[in-house]
């Protein structure tokens, strides 16, 4: 292979340089934080800081910041909780959710409808969009919380939270979105959005595996769910796990200081490898959204008829360009990508799909690569398919 | 700075048939086959189509196309080679097992949905035998029973998902009488109904 090209950054991230020589060369890095002495202060002071760059990036409160393994369990979390106060009595017992949700929403909503508890799932228009009036039906006086993502994994596709915070707010439930595609991608402000609860993970921007946020608008319901210590305000036992906090807190700096060239970098490469794809492929797709408002910066979610995804992806590997891929094959299951297909694509077109997703580490010449090396395996793939076109 | 190995997704002989398919049904070649099967949906994302020429009893070339994933592919390219210079009884006989273990093994939820070689071949045999006007004795000898008390065997629940007649367990009840006697066969009778009903895409 001439070239190694990894564009699987929405699965996730190479560390930053920057964040590993932060977390290499902390001298504070194996102090318990919870200790009185010099060294357990100096890694509080750590922590602490790291806190502040969360609540920076997220234009929230310290206090509100939570430090989780990752987005999967601040997202099993804010249902946990509400789970709690509907098996207490609470009045509003309904949740609201959409079918494109990461799957450690889907799936805990999943366990959750087996235990008898009620939640709805907003379907969502072709790109994958949340469709407003559909969502506005299923908010009403009983509902508890309403969680919606707010960029997505697969697609990109952007949702309207801070339309649908609004209506969740007017009927006095609690607003959740899972921030973990969007950080680092586009600004993400809790003030502006108006949630009440939002999920992160460091390894998605450039931070350290293990490491994520549950951030928790003071005041909002919210008790603790690891028991066993104070960490954490209490909510969270476990001593602190520096490197990975630290690292977080790092990658959140650089996060907020880079977002604006980092927005429009990942936008071009995203949009120079779309038209190349359409002019030198016949017969694409491209699922999701072209319009930059609608769409994360680095991601093309592109079918090709014809081709399977899982095909694509391993010849892509051996050219040394790394992607994934919604077709089945890949993904263990019988049925492709719940999110093409919950967007209205036919299940062909969804084994077929292939996600590229751009990030720091990539530059013009590894588009340059793809759009040499890819039109001539979908050639390949689809001379020996059975479908013809 | 330490690195680990990484291992391919598949074994070796996966990972040639992948790269380098053998026998494979070129656009615009001139090849006329003596039958032509299909399997495979769209759904279950695999998809195979083979053909075969056909010479005093033995298979003297086949040709296949595969809509699938790796392993789909590299296993009809295996198919193909075990098959070729086979007796048409022989071909008709070759295993989903024996594609995998010439293969080297493949991960155990590949193994049903991406190995339809074998049942395509059998496809391309049976529509060899019908085109000749030969009464196919070969489609009864590869039947197992599945339901003991009432004789059903796994053809005839795959002719019968296959040609419309039968979308699940109470119509195939219906139509065969399966698990009407001691019932044990229940659970058989529902993986291979599901599995057929999953290949024909229906």
């Amino acid at each position: 292979m001439d070239r190694y090209v990894y564009l699987d950054n929405n699965g996730t991230t190479r560390m930053a340089d920057e964040v590993v020589s932060f977390i290499h060369d902390n001298d504070a890095l194996y102090g318990n934080a919870s200790s009185m002495h010099s060294i357990g202060r100096q890694a509080s002071s750590g922590i602490d800081w790291a806190r502040g760059e969360i609540a920076s990036l997220i234009d929230g409160d310290k206090s509100g910041v939570v430090f989780t393994s990752g987005a999967s369990e601040s997202n099993n979390t804010v249902f946990s909780i509400f789970r709690d106060l509907i098996d207490e009595g609470e009045k509003r017992d309904r949740i609201v959710t959409t079918t494109v949700e990461h799957p450690a929403t889907i799936e805990t909503v999943k366990y959750l409808k087996a235990k008898g508890y009620r939640i709805d799932l907003c379907p969502v228009d072709r790109i994958g969009r949340v469709i407003l009036s559909e969502m506005e039906k299923l908010i009403g006086d009983d509902t508890a919380l309403v969680s919606v993502m707010l960029g997505n994994n697969e697609t990109g596709t952007i949702q309207p939270v801070r339309e649908i915070a609004a209506m969740a707010h007017a009927k006095g439930a609690y607003m959740h979105t899972d921030a973990t595609q969007a950080i680092g991608k586009i600004p993400v402000s809790v003030k502006d959005l108006d949630v009440d609860y939002l999920s992160l993970s460091g390894h998605k921007f450039y931070g350290p595996k293990g490491v994520g946020v549950l951030y928790a608008r003071p005041g909002v319901p919210l008790a603790p769910f690891v028991h066993g210590g104070h960490q954490e305000g209490g909510m969270r036992a476990g001593t602190y796990n520096n490197q990975a906090i630290f690292g977080i807190g790092k990658a959140a700096e650089l996060a907020r200081t880079s977002i604006k060239e980092e927005h429009d970098r990942l936008w071009a490469m995203r949009e120079a490898l779309r038209k190349g794809i359409e002019e030198r492929i016949p017969d694409v797709v491209i699922n999701g959204s072209n319009d930059e408002s609608l769409c994360l910066p680095g991601t093309l979610n592109v079918s090709f008829p014809r081709a399977e995804g899982e095909s694509i992806l391993l010849y892509l590997d051996l050219e040394g360009i790394e992607v994934s891929t919604g077709s089945a094959c890949a993904t263990g299951s019988l049925e492709p990508s719940y999110v093409l297909l919950a967007s209205g694509l036919p299940v062909e077109i969804a084994h077929g799909s292939v996600r590229f997703s751009f990030g720091r580490y990539n530059t013009m010449e590894d588009v340059d690569y793809v759009l040499e090396k890819l039109p001539p395996i979908i050639e390949r793939i689809r001379n020996m398919s059975t479908r013809k076109a | 700075m330490a690195s680990f190995m990484a291992d391919w997704v598949y074994t070796d002989t996966v990972k040639d048939h992948f790269m380098n398919p053998r026998n494979l049904w070129k656009e615009g070649e001139d090849f006329e086959p003596d039958g032509v099967g299909e399997v495979g949906s769209l759904a279950c994302g695999d998809q195979m189509r083979v053909g075969i020429q056909v010479e005093n009893g033995r298979i003297k070339a086949l040709r296949w196309l595969t809509y699938g994933c790796a392993s789909a592919i590299a296993s009809t390219s295996m198919m193909s080679e075990i098959a070729i210079g086979m007796t048409l009884e022989d071909a008709y006989h070759i295993t989903p097992e024996k594609i995998t273990d010439a293969l080297g093994g493949l991960p155990e939820h590949k193994f049903h949905c991406s190995v339809l070689g074998d049942k395509a071949l059998r496809a391309a045999i049976d529509d060899y035998l019908e085109r000749n006007g030969i009464e196919n004795k070969l489609k009864s000898s590869t039947a197992k029973v599945i339901c003991e008390c009432r004789g059903v065997t796994d053809q005839m629940i795959e002719d019968l998902v296959k040609n419309d007649k039968v979308r699940n367990f109470d119509e195939l009840q219906e139509a065969t009488g399966c698990c009407t006697a001691c019932g044990k066969c229940r659970s058989r009778i529902m993986d291979e109904l599901n599995e057929f009903l999953h290949i024909y895409g229906k």
